[in-house]
């Protein structure tokens, strides 16, 4: 490692350079567009589920202070479970997206694969 | 007070000063000096993530929020986390993907690059700056409490910034990502720890504790002794304004924290994209466990030492460390002083080369010189020299604002700018294939002039204040204030979007049109995306 580092040069990989059709090409062909879709599914709904479920707690903690003040376990009240509730869902939702993502992996691997091997590199 | 805290400091400081030494035969060369040879492993970079993100803010600030005002300080809490989301979902495997050291290098792909860079350095040494004197007057006034009667605010404050500064000048980002490592785990133990000590008071019950909570017993302003229950929202956020504020202060939090340029820096230290993503959620876990556990430290602080007492012994920001003394005495109070200063250095030094990485790289070789280094190795060298500028600035502002300045809205400033500038252009340019050059100069240049002006006519920095206030602790202009909220996200995250658009859609660049498909294809696959340095 130590030689590596200290010569620079060896350090930084080559960029992967294309022509603007090659770009085009993957960026039009069904491998890729199957890529976009799969994570649109994920990502989409989760991003506007976390949003919403994060921004219910200011809103109605600020403007239903006494509903939320209810106590409902003890001295617990709902405005405490639901905050401590957030910490829950945000790593559900991580958890989730990381097994979804196994997915996107998979698909971008044979992307890269097949553009990589049209280079005739590697 | 004895020596034991000032000992715990500098056994600190030796560690760290020897990480950086190591560090420094390994920082030859651009990408082991600004991305450690991303060579970071995922676990280790999710815990630097967490270092370089709870600062003092969060482990003595929200503590002493919630000591005070109760509920309403542990929706800050929820905030910090919640918000690792956005940069999961959305922005850390496209920035990794397409990007080399900065978040300009994104916008650069298909936008015209000097102009871009040329913005999203100033945007992010806005940023960076700011929250670094935040942190750096914070620092001072602490550590003064802290070692009381060993060191003053000035010596504090200089220290802090010669130490940062020699993190990054030697040690790069690999010395900068091992302190916050350091840091980190420091953190969570002591935080752990207190937790676990809070809940032996109260016998292990957790009815015990929160009906302890319910029943704080304090003397209000007038010297009434009152009780109340801190579990009850609104003690903070008082209507009419304050639940818009809370709003607005989440926007800025969900949007702002993947917009931070200190910690978008991080994911390039990995070797890819999937690597990335592991480090968030190993962050995740961190940050969400250490923001639970605040109920624990301020909640704690509430019942076992009391408002009253933490008011006349240091104030808000002493909760933690006084309820460390109040459970377990002097030595305890000591660690966990060494580990709020052990927080500061690993945040600032964190900012400190995002900044010089972003004037360096995006500004120097970038937009002066276009694209190529004059001679090998440049762009570390005017690193190297920006970090000792950016921080014997910082040193010097510091000592001018002097330690009863008003500096919290720096921190939400910060926020402000990045939610507002930096995040919508970053979106945009990964997601929208009409978006141009014209578009991401102006949204960077409304989201940074809306964030500041909000904040400038906000009651942070527009109040009427008494005569017995003095200095720099007075409000800058003395009116009432024309923007009520402190937190101008609601209004200027909103605004920097448009911007981006509207400057988008006045203006026609084909190219960026047709090197759209470019990065969509980059961000989506890794094709192309920087690899690791040679083992």
């Amino acid at each position: 490692m130590a030689n590596a580092v200290k010569n620079p040069e060896v350090v930084q990989a080559k960029q992967y350079e294309a022509s603007q059709s090659t770009w085009d090409e993957i960026a039009e062909s069904k491998a890729f567009k199957d890529l976009m879709a799969t994570k649109r599914i994920f990502i989409v709904p989760a991003f506007v589920f976390f949003v919403v479920y994060y921004f219910a707690l200011p809103v109605l903690v600020g403007y239903a202070p006494q509903f939320m003040s209810t106590k409902v376990l003890g001295q617990l009240n709902l405005a405490y479970l639901f905050a401590l509730s957030q910490f829950f869902v945000a790593w559900v939702i991580a958890g989730l997206y990381v097994r979804a993502a196994n997915d996107f992996d998979r698909l971008a691997k044979d992307i890269l694969n097949k553009a990589e091997d049209a280079k005739g590199g590697k | 007070m004895s020596n034991i805290p000032l000992i715990m400091f500098l056994i600190f400081i030796a560690i760290t000063l020897g990480i950086t030494y190591w560090a420094s035969r390994r920082s030859a060369g651009a990408s082991a000096y600004f991305a450690a040879s991303r060579q970071i492993k995922g676990w280790q970079n999710g815990i630097a993530v967490a270092g370089d993100y709870m600062s003092a803010a969060s482990f003595l600030g929200i503590a002493g929020i919630i000591a005070f005002q109760g509920y309403d300080g542990f929706l800050f809490s929820v905030g910090w986390l919640v918000a690792y989301l956005t940069v999961l979902l959305v922005i850390a495997e496209p920035l990794r993907n397409a990007g080399k050291y900065t978040m300009a290098d994104v916008l650069a792909y298909r936008l015209k690059p000097r102009p871009v860079r040329a913005m999203a350095s100033l945007s992010t040494l806005t940023v960076s700056t700011f929250y670094m004197i935040a942190q750096m007057v914070g620092a001072g006034a602490l550590v003064k409490l802290l070692l009381a009667g060993k060191v003053t605010y000035n010596e504090a404050v200089i220290g802090v910034g010669i130490l940062m500064i020699v993190y990054v000048v030697f040690g790069g980002m690999l010395a900068t990502t091992w302190v916050q490592i350091v840091k980190a785990v420091l953190l969570m133990a002591g935080t752990l720890l207190l937790s676990i000590l809070v809940m032996a008071h109260f016998h292990f019950s957790f009815g015990e504790f929160f009906g302890a909570i319910a029943h704080v017993t304090y003397h209000d302003a007038k010297g009434q002794e009152v009780v109340k229950d801190f579990l009850t929202p609104g003690l903070r956020y008082k209507p009419p304004y304050g639940p818009l504020d809370l709003i607005s202060l989440g926007l800025a939090l969900i949007f702002g924290t993947a917009g931070l340029p200190h910690i978008l820096v991080r994911f390039y230290t990995v070797p890819d994209a999937k690597t990335a993503r592991h480090s968030v959620v190993w962050a995740m876990v961190l940050i969400g466990s250490f923001y639970i556990m605040t109920t624990f430290l301020g909640f704690g602080a509430a019942t076992i030492v009391g408002p009253d007492f933490i008011k006349t012994h240091g104030g808000t920001n002493m909760s933690a460390p006084l309820l460390a003394n109040a459970l377990a005495g002097s030595i305890f109070f000591a660690f966990i002083s060494a580990i709020a200063f052990a927080t500061i250095l690993a945040v600032v030094a964190g900012l400190t080369i995002s900044a010089t990485t972003s004037f360096s790289h995006d500004f120097w070789t970038n937009v002066i010189h276009s694209g190529t280094e004059r001679k090998a190795g440049e762009e570390v060298l005017v690193a190297r020299i920006s970090a000792f500028v950016v921080g014997a600035v910082a040193i010097a502002i510091a000592i001018v604002l002097g330690p009863t300045a008003n500096v919290a809205f720096l921190v939400a400033l910060a926020f402000a700018v990045a939610a507002s500038a930096n995040l919508p252009v970053i979106v945009l340019s990964i997601f929208w294939r009409r978006f141009n050059t014209v578009g991401a100069v102006s949204g960077l240049a409304v989201g940074l002039l809306a964030s500041i002006g909000l904040i400038l006519v906000s009651p942070s920095l527009m109040a009427i204040d008494p005569p017995t206030v003095t200095g720099t602790a007075r409000h800058l202009i003395q009116a009432k204030a024309w923007f009520p909220l402190e937190n101008p996200g609601i209004l200027s995250i909103p605004l920097g979007f448009l911007g981006a658009i509207v400057g988008t859609l006045i203006s026609h660049e084909p190219t960026s049109q047709h090197k759209f498909n470019e990065l969509l294809v980059r961000s989506n696959t890794g094709l192309g995306a920087e690899k690791a340095g040679a083992h």
